[in-house]
């Protein structure tokens, strides 16, 4: 479903995030993506469907090259649910209108359809009640989990999840967790930038550990946890678990 | 007449010219220097714990903030010799008008430069012992002032631009030094290009020496 | 200090009138000027805001020549040099057949002016929205311009009504400068009657408190919108 072939990327002349960057997510797989800040991960995530432009290699999405000249970007994006660290709900539409806008705008469902959407999805994540409120009358879960309906209303064949609830209080990161488990059993193809090792060990098919840049080990979770193959992600894993 | 333009009139009057920019930039030192004394005074008043005091200098800020540059120098223009009881000038009345009109943009700044420091500054200039008025001087005023250079900076650019208003009483600044000369050669074009140039360049050197003092206050 | 008052200058004919004519001239000149800057300043703050390099130096080269220039050395280019390099028949419109040349040039002059700070305003509003937003709207697959449509400027512009506010008052308070190349508004209304009457006082007064009460009713005003438009859950900032 993703492949990504040995990625680069610099920010100005000096600096590079990416450092051949080589990944695949297949259909249907959940794949954890972690590391110490400043790794590279939140890049690595956007590169995904063109937010960060790349200078070399290939990243493909259901086959379609997202670093051609030719491709239409904002098609693919659509196809491509995004949650973001800080929600980024629109802060002057309400919450139906948020989950709407996408759908209207871009897909060019008629108004009628994507309310009816946009209230069934609000529903599943439990929100129903909450529709005509504006982001600034949610808490910061409640905000992420419409922030996932939006991207779950344009019918996305992937979600990417970038750091989804490092801006929580922790008593709201459940929340928005039990909403991210659900859509993996569902069999959601997902790529999560996060440090709740807890949602990985329970959904995640395979984790990424990222360093300076660079894809130090990405392996099947139960290796993973079970006995991480390199120095640094042992330390990573002791310094974010021992507490 | 499309491009036939004649600049050696320039050169011909550099003097005249110079004089002018003299002025210029002497009624800008002295209004910036007058504007933020006046300023600071009233931006102390404005953050006194006395309402009297605060309403009227905030109430002063307001007023001359509401009106139109040009017509204060027509005030003080027509006011100032009738409270000296004599002819002084249109120099003196337009430094005037620049100070009282100056002030109340200069005291914004200032007060938002003071407000910028931490209210713990001057509970602890207090704690060991210092006055308000000492606390104020030498612990407060201080830093609020390095804070707010860049914006001082900024108006007084704004300031130096604002001068070429003394056109309207005729005192003999650059622009007016350069009018006289366009009008007596009828070279028009020739000499507000040239003024215009000329502004362009001081204020735009000084707007970029303003955002590399950003910069550098900002690292 | 010895001057003779006579208030009821102000009310009689034809000095009333005269207040009043100039008062409307200001606010022709504001009003006008006011949908110059409000239009090309919002499109040069999307220039400078955009993705497009080259719009993004068309419109950082706008404001700096605009706002480095004295507005009274504008008026002067617009006025009597900028007919002067058009072609003679094009020349001679501007400078005789257009209708109220002075009045024309100093809205245009003010208003192209104004746009320099206008577009400052928008892009700092564009700014504060915040680079995430844009990012979420291209995420859900929407264009640029679509973002810029239905997120960053809807935002955008409740965040800068009071900066906006303040921008407007200058240009009132500026339209004063059309003086200088004879249009007789507000200002020169009472620097004539002053002439006039020698009642300098009572001129320039009524000249002080007409700008004072538009300035602040227009302040009363905007606070109320602002108000009105503010986000729910969210508070304002205030007029300026």
């Amino acid at each position: 479903m993703i492949e990504m072939k040995s990625v680069n990327k610099w920010y100005g002349k000096s600096f590079h995030v990416l450092k051949d960057c080589t990944l695949s997510v297949a259909k249907g797989e959940v794949i954890v993506v972690c590391g110490p800040s400043g790794s590279g991960k939140s890049t690595l995530i956007k590169t995904v469907n063109g937010l960060e432009p790349i200078n070399s290699g290939e990243i493909t999405v259901a086959g379609t090259s997202i670093t051609a000249r030719e491709t239409n970007l904002d098609k693919v994006r659509s196809k491509i649910g995004m949650v973001f660290q800080n929600f980024e709900l629109f802060p002057h539409m309400n919450v139906t209108e948020n989950i709407k806008l996408g759908q209207i705008k871009v897909l060019g469902r008629n108004n009628k359809e994507a309310e009816v959407k946009a209230l069934a999805l609000l529903d599943r994540v439990g929100l129903a009640e909450h529709a005509h409120k504006y982001p600034s009358q949610l808490s910061g879960g409640q905000q992420q989990r419409v922030a996932i309906a939006r991207g779950l209303a344009m019918e996305p064949m992937a979600m990417l999840f970038d750091e989804p609830t490092s801006a929580l209080d922790p008593e709201m990161i459940n929340e928005v967790l039990d909403v991210m488990v659900e859509l993996a059993q569902e069999g959601m193809t997902m790529m999560v930038v996060t440090h709740e090792m807890g949602f990985a060990r329970k959904v995640a098919d395979r984790v990424v550990f990222m360093d300076h840049g660079e894809i130090v080990e990405d392996a099947p979770s139960k290796d993973f946890f079970g006995s991480p193959r390199s120095e640094r992600a042992q330390e990573f894993l002791s310094k974010i678990l021992s507490h | 007449m499309m491009f036939d333009l004649d600049f050696s009139i320039i050169p011909a009057n550099k003097e005249l010219l110079w004089e002018g920019m003299k002025m210029t930039f002497l009624l800008t030192g002295l209004a910036i220097g007058g504007g933020i004394i006046l300023g600071t005074f009233l931006a102390l008043l404005r953050i006194a714990k006395v309402p009297v005091l605060q309403h009227v200098a905030s109430a002063y800020v307001n007023f001359f903030r509401s009106l139109p540059l040009i017509l204060v120098i027509f005030w003080l223009f027509f006011l100032v010799p009738l409270i000296v009881g004599r002819p002084v000038g249109a120099f003196s009345s337009v430094l005037v008008a620049f100070i009282l009109f100056e002030a109340a943009y200069y005291s914004e700044i200032i007060r938002a430069g003071i407000n910028s420091v931490r209210p713990g500054q001057l509970a602890a200039a207090r704690a060991i012992g210092l006055t308000y008025g000492q606390a104020m001087r030498s612990v407060v005023l201080p830093q609020a002032f390095r804070a707010m250079t860049p914006i001082l900076l900024t108006q007084a650019i704004i300031l130096f631009q604002d001068t070429s208003l003394v056109y309207v009483v005729g005192l003999r600044d650059f622009l007016v030094s350069a009018e006289i000369v366009a009008n007596r050669d009828q070279k028009l074009v020739e000499m507000f290009l040239f003024v215009a140039v000329v502004y362009f360049t001081f204020c735009f050197l000084a707007s970029m020496g303003v955002r590399y003092l950003q910069r550098k206050i900002a690292t | 200090m010895n001057y003779n008052w006579d208030w009821g200058v102000l009310f009689r004919d034809p000095y009333l009138g005269w207040i009043i004519s100039g008062l409307g001239w200001t606010l022709v000149i504001s009003l006008l000027a006011w949908v110059i800057a409000f239009s090309l300043g919002s499109v040069l703050g999307i220039f400078r805001s955009s993705s497009s390099p080259v719009l993004r130096a068309i419109g950082t080269i706008y404001v700096e020549i605009f706002r480095n220039i004295p507005l009274l050395v504008q008026l002067f280019l617009w006025y009597f040099v900028f007919p002067e390099l058009l072609p003679d028949d094009w020349s001679r419109w501007v400078k005789r057949d257009m209708p109220a040349p002075a009045m024309t040039t100093a809205i245009v002059a003010i208003g192209l002016y104004t746009a320099s700070r206008v577009c400052e305003q928008v892009r700092s509003g564009i700014d504060a929205v915040g680079f995430d937003q844009r990012q979420a709207g291209r995420a859900i697959g929407l264009t640029e311009v679509q973002v810029y449509r239905y997120i960053l400027l809807p935002n955008a512009y409740r965040i800068i009504i009071p900066p906006l506010t303040s921008e407007f008052l200058t240009i009132f308070k500026q339209s004063s400068l059309a003086l200088t190349i004879g249009v007789v508004e507000l200002t020169a209304m009472t620097r004539q009657i002053e002439e006039y009457t020698f009642q300098g006082f009572e001129a320039f007064t009524a000249a002080t408190v007409v700008y004072s009460l538009v300035t602040f009713t227009v302040m009363a005003v905007m606070r109320q919108v602002d108000k009105r438009t503010a986000l729910p859950g969210t508070f304002s900032k205030g007029a300026a």
